[in-house]
């Protein structure tokens, strides 16, 4: 019979519509003394108004560098089954698709070693197992890596790559996310498991600007979708929403960014010249809009959350690019823009922070490519600007 | 029994074995997409193949109980075949219409919430709080959990004028993507952080620490072989305590919550935006923050007020203004509300032009 522990603030969170995470962490609770301690540790938090959790040690599995997140309780004598309550990050599928038969091995290995508890899924994308102790780490990973799964990233290392559902299940990609993300993480293995990285890298892949994967807030490397060419317009189509009561000059004409778009009531004319590819109208008008042309696309870094200059968005350094397999120039580019990261990155500095520090021209340079209008919102504004010898010469 | 024989570098499964024939077949070959309800939408192909989506909310933490009981749904009316979003609700893929009801009539049978497609609220990304993070300065679970208690009906069937992303982070380190929500919780601290000079000495990296700091407040204490916070220029933000566990932040009586608006990355109409300060502080109130759902509630419906269809939350208030936004919502303006950070100047109004 697993311990029992009175949760009265808790229990507070077991009303109301929306699933609760009490009840999960009960449910697994009846059966795990891991999962018992854990849910009386947080209900001492809640008590308290604070964390009990100290940093990671190190800890993982043999060979690996990361995969494994250390925890441990620093309230382990009154919570023993928590001491030590690792977090096991499991490598995603590309777009997140599971079968029945997977996930219920899963199950079955996870309530064998460990609290039973998990994330669907991490922050980054990884399917998380949340705590276990460190006799088990081995264990887990013989049972995952024999059945054909991988530890995903941590620390100072790649993170798990990953995407929206693109081409799977969706008009919109015009690029193979979920093909370019398998690519690229097979690609790097050991740049993911032995970190060796000044601080972390994320890759994330979006079909399309409407960017359901957020890359452009939240990677190192964003790839979205783009294309070059019209938006055809079935006029039939577009008249069908009129019919079924789409304002179509006040939501798709009025809003259009780069003022493209006329309608006169009967007809939808874009100005595919000036289109700069938001997507609100193809998003708004599914049916009766879609890209033509060449598909491929922008390449853009160097977004994070605030530490430590301040959140950063991420910027393009390649306006366009084809991605078609087995996506050597896009490997290349992250190979010469990590060659620049070690070359000059500080510890714990972010590759986007260390180009803002050195400068663009400097890493455009370094990993050959050149400027143009489409990397800058604006040019420069200040009259203090560098002349090399090269440039004085030109 | 003896573990299996391990294997390294293998990375995933090739994602191919994990869609569902519909998908296999008509992979890059949709044609549209209609939403049919708060929490059902279909697919349908070039070829004429159609797949339903029925989405459902998790609350991201899930017992092996819980996953079980999806395995078996999904095998019932799915072919076995699942996915989960990047805002952590689960889709169950359905290829043969018939089986749509009996898999809904289940869902509802067992409580579980269909919902977040469409110009609505959908789940909210968030972090690991009290349950497994070492700095957080709240709990992020439970402020989901009360958030989307409150908004419910927002996410099974009331529409909003664009969708609204809610996020809550449990510390500035914003593991969930606070910085671009369009309503988002981050937890903070507010009181320079108490140094353990004996553990420094033997635990922490002095030029590491120091390299912490966003705005250059740690310099060494060479006598102690420790460092020293300059107290005026700390902005209580802990990066020192992730690199130092020494350089304790924790403060219950003073950590507590401050709520962000106005972000999104979507480029659709205007350009992605990070969320921007609106109100700097409320206190930790568990187990249910009632004053961060009323504050959040407040915003949103002055949100659905204002709104045209359409606007995103950022979009909205960058037409009215900021100005205009305080005046609305009623929430007070303070000197935390003016950057002194960073991009400080970039944010003062070099104009004369602003609503009274």
């Amino acid at each position: 019979m697993p311990k029992k522990y009175e949760t009265p603030l808790l229990d507070e969170l077991e009303k109301g519509p929306f699933p609760s995470f009490v009840t999960e962490i009960k449910k697994a609770a009846a059966r795990s003394d891991m999962a018992a301690d854990e849910l009386g540790q947080l209900e001492k938090s809640y008590r308290d108004k604070r964390g009990y959790w100290k940093h990671g040690g190190i800890v993982g599995v043999r060979g690996y560098g990361s995969g494994v997140i250390g925890r441990y309780s620093s309230l382990a004598d009154q919570f023993p089954d928590v001491a030590n309550f690792h977090t096991v990050r499991i490598n995603c599928t590309s777009g997140f698709f599971y079968t029945s038969k997977f996930l219920k091995e899963m199950c079955d290995i996870w309530d064998k070693y460990g609290s039973g508890l998990t994330n669907l899924h991490g922050s980054t994308g990884d399917l998380v197992l949340l705590g276990t102790n460190t006799e088990n780490l081995e264990p887990i990973f013989a049972e995952f890596s024999s059945r054909g799964w991988d530890l995903g990233g941590s620390g100072s290392a790649l993170r798990t790559p990953s995407c929206c559902v693109g081409p799977a299940r969706c008009e919109w990609s015009n690029i193979d996310t979920l093909g370019i993300t398998y690519s690229v993480t097979q690609e790097f293995q050991d740049e993911m498991h032995r970190p060796a990285f000044p601080y972390k890298f994320k890759i994330k892949t979006a079909g399309c600007a409407v960017d359901c994967i957020a890359s452009i807030a939240r990677a190192d490397l964003s790839i979205i979708g783009t294309w070059k060419g019209k938006i055809a317009v079935d006029q039939g189509e577009v008249a069908n929403y009129a019919k079924k009561g789409m304002k179509i000059q006040e939501e798709i004409v009025n809003k259009c960014p780069s003022k493209c778009m006329s309608y006169d009531g009967k007809e939808l004319k874009i100005d595919d010249d000036n289109c700069v590819r938001c997507m609100h109208c193809i998003a708004k008008m599914t049916k009766a809009l879609k890209p033509t042309g060449e598909k491929g696309a922008t390449i853009l870094m160097g977004s994070k959350a605030p530490f430590v200059i301040g959140a950063t968005l991420s910027w393009v350094i390649v306006p366009f690019m084809k991605l078609e397999e087995p996506y050597d120039e896009l490997k290349d580019l992250i190979r010469k823009m990590w060659e620049f990261w070690d070359e000059h990155g500080k510890n714990r500095e972010r590759i986007g922070e260390l180009v803002i520090r050195k400068g663009m021209r400097e890493f455009l340079e370094f990993i050959g490519i050149d400027p143009v209008p489409q990397q800058v919102k604006e040019p420069r504004r200040d009259p203090f600007f560098f002349w090399t010898e090269a440039d004085l010469q030109k | 029994m003896a573990a299996p024989q391990r294997r390294t570098d293998i990375g995933p499964p090739h994602f191919k074995e994990f869609l569902p024939p519909v998908i296999q077949k008509n992979y890059g070959d949709w044609k549209h997409h209609e939403v049919l309800s708060g929490g059902v939408m279909v697919h349908t192909a070039n070829s004429g193949d159609k797949l339903w989506s029925v989405r459902v909310a998790s609350p991201r933490l899930l017992s092996t109980d819980t996953i079980r009981d999806y395995a078996a749904m999904a095998e019932k009316y799915c072919g076995g075949y699942i996915r989960f979003t990047t805002r952590n609700n689960v889709e169950f893929l359905v290829s043969d219409e018939k089986n749509l009801e009996p898999l809904q009539k289940e869902l509802n049978s067992k409580k579980y919430m269909m919902g977040g497609i469409g110009p609505r609220i959908s789940n909210i990304v968030h972090t690991q709080g009290w349950i497994h993070c070492h700095s957080a300065a709240s709990d992020a679970s439970g402020i989901v959990k009360v958030l989307m208690d409150e908004f419910a009906d927002y996410f099974t069937t009331k529409e909003t004028p664009n969708k609204v992303r809610l996020a809550v982070a449990c510390c500035v380190n914003m593991c969930g993507a606070v910085h671009c929500s369009d309503i988002a919780v981050v937890a903070i601290h507010r009181k320079v952080p108490t140094i353990d000079h004996d553990k420094v000495k033997n635990m922490c990296e002095i030029p590491s620490t120091i390299a912490a700091c966003p705005t250059g407040a740690i310099s060494p204490e060479p006598s102690k072989k420790s460092v020293k916070i300059n107290a005026d220029k700390c902005m209580y933000c802990g990066n020192c305590f992730t690199v130092c566990p020494p350089i304790e932040i924790h403060d219950p009586e003073y950590d507590g919550v401050a709520i962000v608006v106005g972000g999104k990355v979507g480029n659709l109409r205007s350009n992605p935006k990070f969320s921007k300060l609106a109100i700097p502080f409320i206190k930790n109130n568990p187990p249910r923050w009632p004053e961060v759902t009323a504050a959040v509630k407040k915003i949103l419906d002055a949100y659905i007020a204002g709104a045209e269809k359409h606007e995103r939350v950022g979009e909205w208030i960058e037409r009215i203004g900021w100005e205009k936004f305080f005046k609305i919502t009623g929430l007070p303006f303070t000197f935390q509300h003016i950057d002194d950070f960073v991009v400080a100047r970039e944010t003062f109004r070099t104009a004369a032009t602003f609503k009274w």
